[in-house]
């Protein structure tokens, strides 16, 4: 499906990066935007008349779990890449927990391949390790996994308790001008835990995560990227300590910048008991609400919430994890945390704007400009000239999610059978469709 | 009729006084914070008929007599699982006991498949233990069987809470007004939280008494958050016995000396040990209770165990006319 023109008609356009909220017209010629405008008419250009939604960059995601190779049972390239197509994203970067996980040369170029190959529709730009096998003991070759086309290193899920092998790490990135992309947990701290340290693990007899296991590590790296000079991106952030951490650092000047999930941005740890947890409340040991970092309180989510409308959240990354039934049909202790995100998270994030918590400009500048910075990658904007990579959505479209209908394989989400208010209705990658909804008008 | 004499159809319904078992609405026992006062007085109405029974030289009763019911415990237990058992047996039940360490546990099975081969075998009823907490829960969400929740992790333990506080009015009568203490490893008690929903119905004040490191941190704004607000927290066991009625002591695990949660046994001791120079802040009469196996020395003292006020034994014995009314309740009350 190759369209050598597309003109998209009458849409507000969003476009954060440089400052746009007008309506207007988008023509997009050979994959790149050729021009904005109001009234524009192209001859011979497929059309699609967007009179009442939005067009935006394409969303790009700084954290995701495409299970490729080693997991395919939970999630493959082709499948994940559907997936995020669908949620309106044109850009993934794909953690290395696979197995074997991504710390050399040979199976980054594995990844790329397979991604050039089965999933073509969207660019996926793979994370290399902190440290061989995500052991925490050795360092990996940062530089060849540069050159073999890292964005980024993480040992995401087993962060590097070393502080010595962190510092040596960002040393090393520092030359690269490459971020670290961080999950902050004190392993110790949280040991045994499995859920967010408060009335709710009381409330259901299980150990908790205390928000300073999150904070003492953001400390930590805040101290070590003042030292090193590297870029530092904490991901997932989830409680108002560390948000106040990376607020302080980045007032500093320091190289911090930071995203939270959909998740953590609108559910809070009640949501593992679904009920209210009073007398008589069917306790539901929710095992799709099992994630890592766990759910946190309420105070946390209005202070996340805080972070996006002042700008100390750069981006919202799903830390999409998708996993098989058999991962989640069991214990609450034994379900693999995480939950496949790709496919709700628009919607679910619609929900902050619907109910006027924040500003749909906001929304967009953290699913595009925000993430595009955090990386220094060119995407992420509509200037003429860029690649022509572009989310069109419906923000009224009510819907409702429904596992069974997901691209990802991961069927695992709390939101399922949620009422949604607001759809990606279209994906366009560098001029082509990767992902299309029925209802989208096309002449 | 009496319950030593069964006849054939004979069930125990007939012999218990005018039980309005219609208000009866759980078909799984998993905790008692969906217990309603009338529920339990009911179980306890029950058990007092069963008390009777294990009285009698012949203990035998036709009422589940054709029932099935399994014993699944996850997690080592003696003395849950043959207080149970018995109970089953004690009814007229078949019981079939199953072990994790000896079945297809061991070789991987997934906890809901376990439960739904036990299911596809026709039980009736499964009594299950699981050292995970919240598991009962999801085997009644995905099983059709009646389950019964005989601990799990650190969450629940209702049958035990239920004989607790049977053995409290059993001995005191009313309860309204009197001060319970239950001191040790809050943390990681299921019996504690179970007596903490239980207890709520009878007018008691819960002094929750344990070191700040046994002491879980989120539970002042859990009684908050869910209307508890007849219990209390304490650190100090001298204050929490200041007046009490009734002291229970929990078991201490020698694994949280293991991970550092105490300095030592002895410091232990000297702070959260029951033992009679302790008690003497307490009523003269008080209630001693354990729910067992006790770590005689540690949390509690030789003496004050097998002394004059200890109830100990009676709570082992109550436990059983406890599980008999559950399972009288869930397997034949009402033929579902």
């Amino acid at each position: 499906m190759k369209e050598s023109k597309l003109l998209i008609k009458n849409a507000r356009i969003i476009d954060p990066a440089n400052g746009i909220d007008e309506s207007g017209d988008i023509l997009i010629a050979d994959g790149k935007i050729l021009r904005t405008g109001t009234d524009i008419a192209a001859a011979g250009a497929t059309v699609i008349d967007a009179s009442g939604l939005t067009a935006c960059p394409g969303f790009i995601d700084l954290h995701c779990h495409l299970r490729q190779p080693g997991y395919e049972e939970k999630e493959t390239i082709a499948s994940g890449a559907a997936a995020a197509a669908r949620g309106g994203y044109t850009t993934v970067c794909c953690m290395p927990n696979t197995s074997p996980p991504l710390d050399n040369a040979a199976i980054i170029g594995h990844v790329k391949d397979i991604a050039a190959r089965e999933a073509p529709l969207i660019t996926i730009l793979p994370v290399g390790c902190i440290s061989k096998g995500r052991a925490g003991r050795e360092l990996a070759d940062l530089a060849e996994l540069a050159d073999a086309g890292c964005i980024g290193f993480s040992d995401d899920g087993s962060p590097v308790s070393s502080s010595s092998l962190m510092t040596l790490s960002m040393q090393n990135a520092a030359v690269l001008d490459l971020p670290l992309i961080d999950h902050c947990e004190d392993l110790q701290l949280s040991q045994g835990g499995h859920i967010n340290d408060g009335w709710v693990a009381v409330r259901l007899g299980l150990k908790g995560i205390p928000a300073a296991a999150e904070e003492a590590m953001v400390a930590r790296d805040i101290a070590l990227c003042e030292l090193t000079g590297a870029r530092l991106h904490i991901t997932h952030i989830s409680t108002g300590g560390s948000m106040e951490l990376v607020r302080n650092a980045k007032s500093r000047g320091l190289k911090v910048t930071c995203d939270a999930t959909p998740h953590h941005l609108t559910l809070t740890h009640e949501r593992v008991m679904k009920a209210q947890g009073g007398p008589g409340a069917a306790l539901a040991y929710d095992t799709n609400a099992r994630v890592n970092p766990p759910l946190r309180s309420s105070a946390d989510v209005d202070a996340l919430i805080r972070g996006i409308n002042d700008g100390t959240i750069d981006a919202i990354a799903t830390d999409h994890a998708p996993h098989t039934m058999e991962d989640k049909l069991c214990e609450f202790e034994n379900a693999a945390p995480g939950i496949s995100g790709f496919e709700t998270a628009f919607g679910t994030l619609m929900d902050l704007v619907h109910t006027g918590r924040i500003d749909l400009n906001a929304l967009i500048a953290c699913l595009t400009s925000g993430p595009a910075r955090a990386l220094k990658n060119a995407g992420g904007t509509l200037r003429p000239g860029a690649r022509a990579d572009i989310a069109l959505l419906d923000t009224g479209r009510e819907w409702t999610v429904d596992v069974n209908d997901f691209l990802s394989r991961g069927r695992n989400t709390p939101f399922d059978g949620c009422k949604l208010k607001g759809m990606v209705v279209a994906t366009i990658n560098c001029g082509r469709f990767a992902y299309r909804h029925n209802s989208l008008r096309i002449s | 009729m009496s319950l030593s004499e069964p006849r054939q159809g004979a069930a125990t319904r007939e012999t218990l006084p005018q039980l309005s078992i219609d208000s009866w609405s759980h078909r799984h026992v998993l905790d008692l914070d969906d217990f309603s006062r009338e529920e339990t007085d009911l179980v306890f109405e029950i058990a007092e008929g069963m008390v009777e029974i294990l009285d009698r030289d012949v203990k035998k009763v036709p009422t589940l007599r054709g029932k099935t019911i399994a014993t699944m415990f996850f997690e080592p237990s003696t003395r849950t699982r043959a207080s149970f058992e018995l109970a089953a047996k004690y009814l007229g039940a078949d019981t079939i006991s199953l072990d994790s360490a000896r079945s297809s546990v061991a070789k991987g099975e997934s906890l809901i498949d376990s439960l739904r081969t036990l299911q596809a075998l026709e039980v009736d009823t499964i009594i299950m233990r699981h050292p995970c907490s919240g598991a009962p829960y999801i085997a009644a969400r995905h099983l059709d069987t009646s389950i019964i929740n005989a601990g799990d992790g650190c969450h629940a333990h209702p049958s035990q809470g239920l004989l607790d506080i049977f053995t409290m009015k059993q001995q005191l009568g009313d309860l309204k007004g009197r001060k319970a203490v239950i001191v040790g490893d809050i943390m990681h008690s299921r019996v504690a939280r179970s007596n903490i929903w239980g207890t709520r119905h009878y007018g008691i004040k819960l002094v929750l008494c344990a070191p700040p490191t046994l002491m879980p941190r989120g539970l002042p704004e859990m009684l908050d958050r869910c209307a508890l607000s007849h219990v209390s927290i304490e650190h100090s066991l001298d204050a929490a016995l200041e007046g009490a009625d009734i002291i229970m002591p929990l078991r201490l695990q020698k694994e949280r000396q293991q991970s550092g949660l105490i300095s030592s046994l002895r410091e232990y001791i000297r702070g959260y040990q029951v033992n009679l120079r302790r008690l003497a802040g307490a009523k003269p009469d008080v209630l001693v209770m354990h729910p067992g196996p006790m770590n005689e020395g540690v949390e509690i003292s030789h003496e004050v165990a097998y002394g004059t006020r200890s109830v100990i034994e009676q709570q082992v014995t109550n436990g059983v006319a406890i599980r008999m009314a559950l399972l009288y309740l869930i397997a034949g009350g009402k033929s579902r």
